[in-house]
């Protein structure tokens, strides 16, 4: 469904992603791994349109997506939580979820959407009237993922969604992807809980210094020596 | 005598053009991140734009807003595509440098091209009422600034309640608060812009109509207009409307009191302490998110 071929990115001089491929297919929840600075974001970003790439390809469906401008890419069906959620502070939960329906491929399925939002975080239903700038780091994950499911995404990507919140809250999150995806959404992850993000993926790659060191299904990364040295920690190794 | 409170109720409604005039430069420089220096340029057109429309279809100047705001709002969309769209391609940085750029060029020509097209006179429209006041205890109020500010009001309510109701008033919003955000709702952030501008260039040419109304019109007066709808949007902040609103009141209020206490020549003094004071007290202005 989203395949990236020898993609190349880079913010000035300075070249984040060196020749990257990576496939994400229907129904798939796939895991991106990889120490800070690897290019994880950069990826995601050009996905989405943020950013131009300067070689290589993303298509998604079949469809060259580097032509297209970030907003059009939303109305493709490809949404992207970013790191730090970026919300809309000054407005209320509602408003931010009923942004998320703006594009023309959303707006039919607006009401049907934020019952499927509230459905999986019934926290939301109540805060609904409140501003975003209220609620604690986790609340504000939830608006960030509901908002972009409320552009009814084939392709949902996150980007650290558990960064800074409680553990608690990060396995309400986990939790909603593994339901967002077996409502049929395919799940691309960027995550530092690397434990978190392979239980719950199918599949995940390793990205470092721009490139992909590693691939595989996520059991078999979970056991990969290197994966637990790096990203485990020394008690994982030892065990 | 209530000289004092006579001159205090004057700054109010002088207060209230400032306000309007702030709110179009507010909401260019909060969802676009461009500083329209011309922005006081585009007050005196739509001030010219106010005598013609009197002088040739015979409107009421209050009337004539119905022509002047619409055409103004086709002046905003062409000098968008024509100056602002390649500006908006910038990272932030670089738009505000490259607005300042385009936006005093933009009024050094529209201020050449007015004096060309209408000469350096100062102009004013005579309404039929222009002398009517209303008389509450020892205040007399002119009617016509009463209207004036009766309007600025209604623009600037209106403007509010687009911004909080409207699909794509929510949309500038969100665009002011985060494009890149807004990018990722699906919201074409380019079309947010061009609404934005056009909306506020729609606001100047209003301001337009009622200081000519009011005062007068010459092609010199844009810079004037610019620095007070400047000192506004730094007094009231960005991110409301009604606040940058109020802000025009307390400035013309403000002005009106030390014009009163130290002398006409203070009038304008008190408007840039204001603007330093508020700078270095509360960079993010009164209302300011």
């Amino acid at each position: 469904m989203l395949e990236i071929r020898d993609l190349q990115a880079a913010y000035g001089d300075i070249r984040v992603l060196d020749g990257v491929t990576l496939t994400v297919g229907p129904g798939e929840i796939v895991a991106l791994l990889g120490p800070n600075g690897a290019g994880k974001s950069t990826l995601l970003n050009s996905i989405a349109g943020l950013l131009r790439p300067r070689a290589g390809a993303v298509s998604f469906e079949g469809e060259d997506l580097g032509r297209l401008h970030a907003h059009r890419i939303v109305d493709r069906g490809v949404a992207l939580v970013p790191e730090g959620r970026r919300l809309f502070g000054g407005m209320t939960v509602a408003e931010n979820l009923e942004l998320g329906a703006f594009a023309s491929r959303a707006r039919a399925t607006k009401a049907a959407g934020l019952e499927r939002v509230f459905a999986l975080f019934p926290d939301l239903r109540e805060r609904r009237r409140q501003l975003v700038r209220a609620l604690s780091g986790g609340q504000q994950q939830m608006v960030a993922v509901g908002r972009a499911l409320m552009t009814n995404p084939k392709l949902l990507m996150l980007d650290e969604p558990s960064l800074g919140i409680a553990p608690r809250l990060v396995r309400a999150i986990m939790d909603a992807l593994a339901e967002i995806n077996r409502g049929g959404v395919a799940v691309f992850l960027v995550e530092q809980n690397v434990q978190a993000a392979l239980g719950l993926a199918h599949r995940a790659y390793v990205l470092e210094s721009g490139r992909i060191a590693l691939q595989g299904p996520a059991a078999e990364l979970l056991r990969d020596p290197h994966v637990r040295r790096a990203y485990l920690g020394p008690l994982a190794v030892r065990e | 005598m209530n000289v004092l409170e006579q001159q205090l109720l004057l700054g109010l409604f002088i207060g209230g053009l400032y306000g309007l005039a702030a709110a179009g430069l507010s909401l260019v420089f909060g969802v676009m991140k461009v500083l329209d220096v011309a922005h006081g340029e585009l007050i005196m057109l739509g001030g010219y734009m106010t005598v013609f429309v009197v002088a040739f279809v015979g409107l009421d100047p209050f009337v004539a807003l119905l022509l002047v705001i619409p055409l103004s709002l086709l002046l905003g969309v062409a000098l968008y595509w024509g100056l602002f769209s390649f500006v908006v391609r910038a990272d932030e940085e670089t738009r505000v440098k490259n607005s300042l750029l385009i936006g005093f060029g933009l009024a050094l020509a529209l201020h050449a091209l007015a004096v060309q097209l209408w000469t350096a006179d100062e102009r004013s429209i005579v309404t039929p009422y222009a002398g009517a006041v209303i008389t509450v205890g020892e205040l007399s109020i002119p009617l016509v600034r009463l209207a004036s500010l009766a309007v600025a009001f209604a623009l600037i309510g209106g403007l509010h309640l687009l911004l909080a109701r409207w699909r794509w008033g929510k949309a500038i919003r969100a665009t002011a608060e985060d494009w890149q955000a807004a990018l990722l709702t699906g919201i074409d952030v380019r079309r947010a812009y061009l609404l934005a501008f056009a909306i506020g260039t729609g606001l100047a040419g209003a301001a337009g109509t009622l200081v000519t109304v009011g005062y007068s019109v010459s092609p010199s007066i844009g810079l004037e207009w610019t620095l007070k709808a400047l000192i506004v949007v730094v007094l009231a902040g960005l991110g409301s409307m009604i606040g940058t609103f109020v802000g025009g009141l307390l400035l013309g209020v403000a002005e009106a009191a030390s014009a009163a206490t130290f002398g006409g020549p203070y009038r304008e003094v008190v408007g840039l302490v204001i603007f330093v004071v508020v700078l270095v007290v509360r960079p993010r202005g009164l209302f300011g998110r």
